[in-house]
């Protein structure tokens, strides 16, 4: 393990502490269309599939839309921090965002 | 860490300075990387682990610079064996690896908010770090806006804007590119605690009046038909469908055209050497074994060309989306469509291509799976067995028997793939994180030419390595099996042939070589499924290397009847037992003999890359041990299916 590694893989993603709001849910019940801003993910989410969601653009605050479902609604494509990212439900479960108008 | 990286540095020759390309996947890192390197490229393997390792040489300011292509990653916090190198490469005290000198970062300028991520993790190594901005052109046009100069006094290390690797563009990244340690470094290093590094992304994007583009208008617009639940998976299905007719159309006259050239050098050879054993050693068992399998090159090029063109266009990262959740079915997700496709060309790339798989049960299930894939290598096989029954006339409208029949193998093979992984991935069930499933889904964008044509080359080049050193050597081997013991004139003459009948020697010389020994020798057990012991020295044979199985019965054929393979093979007939005197190649045989091929594991190249894919040799004995019982049970059933229709 490098010290660089070590470095990133004790990097904490915690949860920003936001009480949940009215609107807030989870990013996988979103329809495509509907767009939203994340507020963290879920505390009970492994810390390694949490980092790399972090990497992967889906940073709290950041606003995501909902682009489209594959067909049987499994995964869905979301575009975040300018790019378009296939998720499963799984995983986007794992995000809670609140609904933006 | 700065005298580690001093130390690194001071291993490397003084005249060749190490620059190393680091970006994420779809970031114009390879466009780039054949932009400095051109043909220069060479590939190889990083120690210990099988993924590639491309490098090459860049001439800049009249000093020679490596360049290293590093494999792409979104992020330096590796979950994948394939992440895990790059990491390695990056850690200055790895002994390991040879760690660059500085780093060129390739950032997609369209995505910027996540791409900010990757160098700021980058930037906390010690190497001199160069940006390089790509897709700047498609971030005007979709109405993103972003200052270049503003970037580089916000991130504080040089940033230049590179579009497709284009030559003007590459004047500047040239000479930055010769004095990489007179490089600008920030003054204070990007933070890595997660929300000051989201803090820092937002700041520096400020600061570069960076402006994040519209979705790409034309990608919505194609997405809308070729991810639609309908038209996309009938558009996937058609496309798949048309890869494999054009394999088959439109490779067969350089087919032909090969097997001529080679049947020309052969007759030269006999021409030329007046001693009989040489000049049938070098037409049959040489020129032969080149020739065969050299044929097929026409084929393996047009589909790496295919795989190549969907891969640039941004197609396989659909086909995956599409895929997804059929592909969860089996236990897998939707990459493990990649490593599979790729198993269609050959199934050692396939199961390298199983390490972008982040959890080690899929991997394993997939490269259970990933042998029954129908390879390139299966079919001069297929293409040999089909054209013994199924005439090359027959057809429906532009579709032919032929290629439809091939189709099904294909889609036997696929489906077989995928209950076999299935059922790998139930029996290797258990704890774990379950690692995030990701797949981005780039715009839609025009290939450049001269990446696909490289990488079409190195396939080829790969597979004639292969050739190379496993089938000519085989082929030589069983040439030599398939001769000796040499008969003297007096040793035929004891035995009562005629030393001037020329067909009556070779028969006789085959019929009492090693190799008869052997095909006789395993009768037992292949004659349920009709096999006699010249199918047995092929199917023998082809345990090296499938494609062994056509040369190997070309020179059984050609040593009994001086014509072209598939004659003599359909004129073949049963030598002894109770269907002596029958065609030997009857649809029965010929239907288990396909089934056979398609399910044993008849290829060592695949079982030497599982070993070291694995780490063990138990998967690869599972591999051959279960796919032989499967292909000895589906051939005697399909021998006994054909058997009851026709």
């Amino acid at each position: 393990m490098s010290v660089l590694s070590a470095f990133l893989s004790d990097r904490v993603i915690a949860p920003t502490g936001v009480a949940g709001e009215r609107t807030s849910c989870a990013l996988s019940e979103l329809k495509p269309g509907a767009r939203a801003r994340i507020i963290d993910v879920r505390d009970e989410v492994d810390q390694a599939v949490a980092r790399r969601l972090f990497d992967l653009g889906f940073r709290p605050g950041v606003q995501v839309d909902v682009v489209r479902r594959a067909p049987m609604a499994d995964p869905v494509i979301f575009r975040v921090a300018g790019c378009e990212l296939a998720l499963r439900r799984a995983q986007a479960r794992c995000i809670r965002v609140s609904l933006e108008a | 860490m700065t005298s580690a990286t001093g130390q690194t540095a001071g291993h490397a020759r003084q005249s060749e300075a190490r620059v190393a390309l680091v970006g994420s996947p779809n970031s114009g890192k390879t466009t780039l990387f054949n932009a400095l390197t051109g043909l220069r490229a060479k590939t190889g393997n990083y120690p210990g682990v099988t993924v590639s390792r491309y490098e090459g040489a860049a001439e800049v300011a009249g000093r020679r610079v490596v360049i290293e292509d590093l494999p792409g990653s979104y992020s330096l916090d590796p979950i994948s064996p394939d992440e895990r190198v790059l990491t390695d490469v990056l850690d200055p005290l790895n002994a390991g690896v040879q760690s660059p000198d500085a780093l060129l970062v390739t950032l997609d300028a369209t995505t910027m908010p996540r791409s900010l991520g990757l160098l700021a993790q980058v930037m906390q190594t010690d190497f001199p770090v160069c940006v390089v901005l790509t897709f700047t052109d498609e971030l005007t046009r979709r109405q993103g806006a972003l200052d270049v100069a503003a970037l580089s006094r916000a991130v504080g290390v040089p940033v230049l804007a590179v579009t497709g690797g284009r030559r003007s563009d590459l004047v500047a990244l040239r000479e930055l590119l010769s004095r990489p340690q007179e490089w600008a470094r920030p003054v204070v290093p990007p933070p890595h605690a997660p929300m000051e590094v989201a803090a820092w992304i937002t700041s520096v994007l400020s600061s570069a009046r960076y402006e994040l583009p519209e979705g790409d208008a034309r990608t919505r617009r194609v997405d809308a038909v070729l991810l639609h639940p309908v038209w996309g998976t009938l558009v996937f299905f058609v496309t798949m469908f048309a890869f494999f007719q054009v394999i088959f159309t439109a490779a067969a006259p350089l087919q032909d055209a090969i097997g001529s050239l080679f049947a020309w050098l052969g007759g030269l050879a006999n021409s030329r050497i007046s001693n009989g054993l040489l000049s049938s050693f070098v037409s049959e068992a040489l020129l032969g074994g080149v020739g065969g399998v050299l044929v097929f090159l026409p084929q393996i090029v047009l589909l790496f060309l295919m795989i190549n063109l969907l891969e640039g266009v941004g197609y396989m990262a659909r086909a995956a989306f599409l895929m997804d959740r059929v592909m969860s079915k089996a236990g897998l997700e939707g990459r493990a469509f990649v490593a599979l496709l790729s198993s269609v060309a050959c199934a050692v790339p396939g199961i390298m291509a199983t390490r972008t798989l982040p959890s080690a049960r899929d991997r394993i299930a997939t490269m259970m799976g990933a042998p029954l894939m129908t390879c390139s290598a299966r079919l001069p096989v297929y293409v040999l067995l089909i054209g013994l029954v199924v005439p090359s006339g027959a057809g429906w409208g532009p579709i032919s028997a032929q290629g439809a029949t091939m189709f099904g193998l294909y889609l036997v093979g696929a489906l077989s793939a995928m209950v076999a992984a299935w059922v790998f991935s139930r029996l290797g069930r258990s704890s774990g994180p379950l690692l995030p499933f990701s797949m981005e889904i780039p715009p839609y964008r025009i290939p450049s030419a001269r990446s696909v044509a490289l990488s079409t080359l190195d396939a080829a080049r790969t597979f004639l390595r292969k050739v190379g050193k496993i089938i000519l050597v085989t082929t030589i081997v069983l040439w030599l099996l398939l001769n000796l013991p040499a008969r003297s004139t007096a040793d035929l003459q004891a035995a009562g042939v005629n030393p001037a009948n020329h067909t009556a020697v070779s028969a006789y010389v085959i019929d009492h070589s090693f190799g008869a020994a052997v095909g006789h020798a395993v009768e037992p057990v292949f004659q349920p499924l009709g096999f006699d012991w010249r199918i047995n020295i092929g199917v023998l044979a082809s345990l090296s290397a499938r494609e062994v199985f056509v040369a190997t019965l070309g020179q059984v054929a050609a040593a009994e009847t001086p014509d072209t393979p598939t004659i003599a093979l359909r004129t073949m007939r049963v030598e002894e037992g109770p269907r002596a005197g029958e065609l030997l190649f009857t649809p029965p045989v010929v239907a288990a003999l396909l089934l056979f091929f398609l399910y044993a594991l008849q290829c060592m190249s695949t079982i030497a890359v599982m070993r070291r894919e694995s780490g063990t040799w138990r998967w690869p004995a599972i591999a051959f041990g279960y796919m032989f019982v499967l292909a000895w049970v589906m051939g005697l059933a399909a021998r006994l299916v054909v058997g009851a229709v026709t």
